[in-house]
């Protein structure tokens, strides 16, 4: 039932709120590698298949495994560990920290000193804290924002933060990462910058992304395989030409039925 | 800094410390210091203690505590508790007596020691409470478990239950007040800028994003009360073995507790060298009050009352926000190591 | 028996007192999110500007029910007003600021009026006038004061008028839109800081009232004699659930229970620390309170 070839599967992840039933027994696999699209109708449920994933919430029924493990009850900051990274919808930037600091804090899970290290200020102390400032630079030179390092993350520009946001999951060291409505807000040439950044994260950095996205033109360009969700369940999967053609897809969106 | 330099830049922080402690207890030729205005001095440098290791939480975690003074109380009564009952002993394992300075300060160590490991403990106890609660309820759970502490005081004869800590041996003198007080400002500035520092600042700015980045917010939140206590309750060891300054519940309340978030807030939250100077102001601040209490019993604290208002209505970001004071910032030279989220505006919550 | 019946009425009176303030605390906090530090002082003050008015109306000498409730009004209406103007001139001003720099304000705020309390009324403690005469009335082996009665029966009535007041009239929904978003309430043309000003008018007449209340009971007053009951009672708003009134009711009467409860126990010295661990008890398991509701962040 598991198969190794997928990064992530879901069996039948049910989560419900109270009497209602965000997400109902979904299904889904993620193949290494793959760029995964993830759609559907505002409140179809994908944001919190996402939260599921990284265990922001408890799965109310069914099973998460992530490369040969599984992962659902398992903290966010653990799952994180594992090589889950994500960007948040609502943009999350830590507010007092410059743009470098942003990213340098997401790579304080990889790092190896201890407390006591910092108290002392030892050589590894230094030494890591010099690897971690190299590494964040050199991500944000990729994400075209090093000019903006000193910078406080809330001041820049919507695009920028958004960029940001995907930069510092980045820093985590990602096997799987989980991309929110990254071109939310963005304009077209915006949005057709970030695809083709996308794809080249995808490929530099051997990642899998798994990316919900209300801009057709972007998920359409970019995926190999849509799975399509409404009213919690998954009711489509396949390539984007499958998925234009599919009738239960166009009655979602368009309503009726 | 190389080992060497470090060991040098101790051995002469201990030399002078050491020159001014014999100047504060012995004078200097013809001089000697006003025992007034070394009394205000040494309880400059024991609220400096507290101040700074609060602002770990406070300031730098974002966790809103207002029960500094139980950690005290824990440390306090847990050390003057281990040299009265033991000091002796502990003196005389190196061939000494409490009224020796070998013997004393052996005395010191070990009770410091001891007190703050106590306090580490409830910090331990305040902080697994703050799995669960957020803000104003983390808040007043450490108002709670500071409240408790006190009333436990009260009803342990031992310790001189309402009457205070009477018995307590004064070893406490400069060099060891001021010794504590930089070491907690160098773990609490080594701590803030370094990775750690991110972490606290990530979870000060958004819990779940922290989380998200696979920082363990529960493990930082608990550690950053576990030092912060420990700091606390070697100030609370201090005073209540300086002379003359025996710890009493009735002070170690919680508006004791408030005097020293008014410190970091007036510094500026989050700022190490702001809770410095913040501590140093509302410790002579009263005391420069003190001639307006003889007419009117109260006043002293009416007008520290209304500056506290008036600052937090015209400048709630503290003297110096978040900002460092350093020989840089005071126009000379390089840049210095600078804490994280310099940038910041003071604020807890959003 | 009859000992636990009489712990119990003793426990509600006290517990309808913790109640009234803590009314007061809930109110406020539900619509600004602001632990008033201060509010414990306004009951003080409750107390305060009723002794005057007794005195000025010389109850003691001739103590009367109708008095009584002159001197309760009064100094309702002299609290409302202080209340208005600490809203006005102190946390206004610091509303858009951080949460922190509020609550440093309300800390502010109460120092100022207990030490201020000092410097005016003087630091030893005034004996209130006795405005009604103490009666015991005895059911079976129960026994219950005049002064417990009234303030049980004043706090029961209180807590119905305010339900009233929040969930069947105009002002009250508004009170609850500005609770639920105060920006929002603002944009749909609710005059909010009418709605904040009249939440602590209403409140800190509630603290005067329980100030009234307490010193027929108890007459001993004091300046500081709000730091410990105003602490107590806003463990209370926060063991009932912060934002509910009837959790403040219920926060309330349960402190007040145990308190008495504990005092007639060998551990009455204890007793400070009773609702202080009662209260780290409940929120670990219930973190949002008996009553409250837990709230969670959308990500």
């Amino acid at each position: 039932m598991i198969d190794a070839s997928s990064l992530l599967q879901t069996r039948s992840v049910t989560k419900s709120f109270g009497g209602i039933t965000a997400v109902k027994t979904f299904t889904m696999d993620v193949a290494r590698g793959a760029l995964y699209g993830l759609i559907g109708p505002n409140g179809a449920g994908k944001t919190t298949v996402f939260n599921l994933l990284t265990g922001v919430y408890d799965t109310t029924a069914g099973e998460i495994h992530f490369d040969g493990a599984r992962i659902d009850g398992k903290k966010p900051y653990a799952i994180t560990r594992l090589g889950i990274a994500r960007t948040f919808q609502n943009i999350r930037l830590f507010p007092d920290l410059t743009v470098l600091e942003n990213v340098m804090a997401a790579r304080h899970l990889r790092s190896r000193q201890t407390l006591a290290d910092a108290v002392l200020g030892t050589t590894r102390h230094h030494r890591e804290e010099q690897e971690s400032r190299e590494r964040a630079m050199s991500l944000l030179k990729l994400f075209d924002l090093d000019q903006l390092a000193d910078e406080r993350s809330t001041s820049l520009p919507y695009g920028s933060q958004r960029r940001l946001e995907i930069a510092r999951a980045l820093a985590t060291d990602p096997k799987l990462l989980l991309l929110d409505e990254p071109a939310a807000g963005m304009n077209s040439q915006e949005s057709f910058d970030l695809m083709h950044l996308i794809r080249r994260l995808r490929d530099e950095f051997a990642l899998t992304i798994l990316l919900v996205e209300h801009n057709m033109k972007v998920v359409m360009g970019i995926c190999e395989t849509i799975q399509v969700m409404d009213y919690g369940e998954a009711i489509a999967i396949g390539t984007p030409r499958e998925i234009q053609k599919n009738r239960k897809v166009i009655e979602a969106y368009l309503g009726g039925g | 800094m190389r080992l060497s330099r470090k060991l040098l830049a101790i051995g002469l922080g201990t030399a002078a410390l050491v020159a001014l402690n014999q100047m504060f207890e012995h004078g200097l030729g013809n001089f000697q210091i006003n025992p007034y205005y070394a009394r205000i001095i040494n309880l400059i440098g024991i609220n400096v203690t507290l101040a700074v290791s609060l602002n770990l939480i406070n300031g730098l975690a974002g966790q809103f505590s207002i029960g500094h003074a139980g950690f005290m109380a824990v440390g306090g009564y847990t050390a003057t508790y281990l040299t009265v009952y033991h000091g002796k002993a502990i003196a005389a394992l190196a061939g000494s007596t409490l009224s020796d300075g070998v013997g004393a300060s052996l005395a010191m160590v070990a009770s410091l020691a001891v007190g703050a490991l106590a306090a580490a403990l409830a910090g331990l106890l305040v902080g697994i409470p703050s799995l669960r609660l957020r803000g104003d309820y983390l808040a007043i759970v450490t108002l709670g478990f500071s409240e408790i502490i006190r009333v436990l005081i009260l009803n342990i004869p031992a310790v001189g239950g309402a009457t205070g800590f009477t018995d307590a041996i004064p070893i406490t003198n400069f060099f060891w007040i001021f010794a504590m007080a930089i070491l907690t400002i160098m773990v609490v500035r080594n701590i803030a800028t370094s990775t750690f520092g991110h972490a606290l600042a990530t979870i000060r700015g958004d819990e779940i994003a922290a989380e998200a980045m696979g920082i363990n917010t529960t493990r930082h939140k608990v550690l950053a009360f576990v030092i912060s206590a420990a700091f606390a309750g070697v100030a609370g060891g201090l005073s209540g073995q300086l002379f003359a300054n025996p710890l009493n519940p009735q002070n170690l309340n919680f508006v004791k507790s408030i005097e020293v978030i008014v410190m970091i807030v007036l510094g500026g939250i989050g700022s190490i060298t702001g809770a410095t100077l913040g501590a140093t102001i509302l410790t002579v601040l009263p005391e420069a009050l003190r001639t307006f209490d003889r007419q009117f019993p109260g006043l002293r604290m009416v007008v520290y009352a209304l500056l506290l208002i008036l600052m937090m209505i015209f400048r709630p970001q503290g003297l110096l926000g978040r900002r460092e004071l350093s020989w840089s910032w005071l126009g000379a030279g390089r840049r210095t190591k600078q804490p994280i989220g310099r940038s910041g505006t003071g604020g807890l919550a959003r | 028996m009859e000992t636990f019946l009489q712990q119990l009425i003793n426990g509600f009176s006290l517990g309808a007192i913790y109640a009234l303030i803590a009314l007061g605390y809930t109110m406020v906090y539900g619509v600004l999110r602001l632990i008033n530090f201060a509010h414990g002082d306004v009951y003080m003050l409750g107390a305060f500007a009723g002794y005057f008015i007794a005195n000025a109306l010389e109850l003691d000498a001739n103590p009367s029910i109708f008095g009584t409730i002159v001197v309760t009004i009064g100094s309702m209406g002299i609290c409302a007003c202080i209340g208005v103007l600490i809203e006005r001139f102190a946390y206004r001003p610091v509303r858009s600021h951080s949460r922190l720099t509020s609550l440093i304000t309300a800390i502010g705020v109460s120092l100022l009026l207990e030490y201020g309390g000092q410097v005016v009324f003087g630091a030893t403690p005034r004996f209130f006038p006795q405005m009604i005469r103490s009666r015991t009335y005895a059911f079976g082996g129960v026994q219950i004061t005049n002064q417990s009665l009234l303030i049980i029966i004043v706090a029961v009535v209180v807590m119905f008028g305010l339900e009233f007041v929040v969930h069947r009239t105009k002002i009250g929904k508004a009170m609850r839109a500005t609770s639920f978003n105060l920006s929002v309430a603002k944009l749909m043309g609710i005059n909010t800081d009418f709605v904040i000003a009249f939440t602590f008018a209403l409140g800190s007449a509630l603290a005067a009232a329980g100030g009234v209340m307490v010193a027929l009971a108890i007459p001993r007053i004091d300046p500081l004699m709000g730091l410990m009951t105003g602490l107590k009672a806003f463990v209370a708003a926060v063991l009932g659930g912060i934002g509910s009134i009837p959790g403040a009711m219920v926060g309330g009467v349960l402190i007040g229970l145990m308190e008495t409860w504990l005092g007639a126990t060998a551990y009455s010295t204890y007793r400070d620390a009773v609702a202080f661990s009662v209260l780290i008890l409940i929120l670990l398991f219930r973190p949002a309170g008996i009553m409250g509701t837990a709230t969670t962040e959308k990500v």
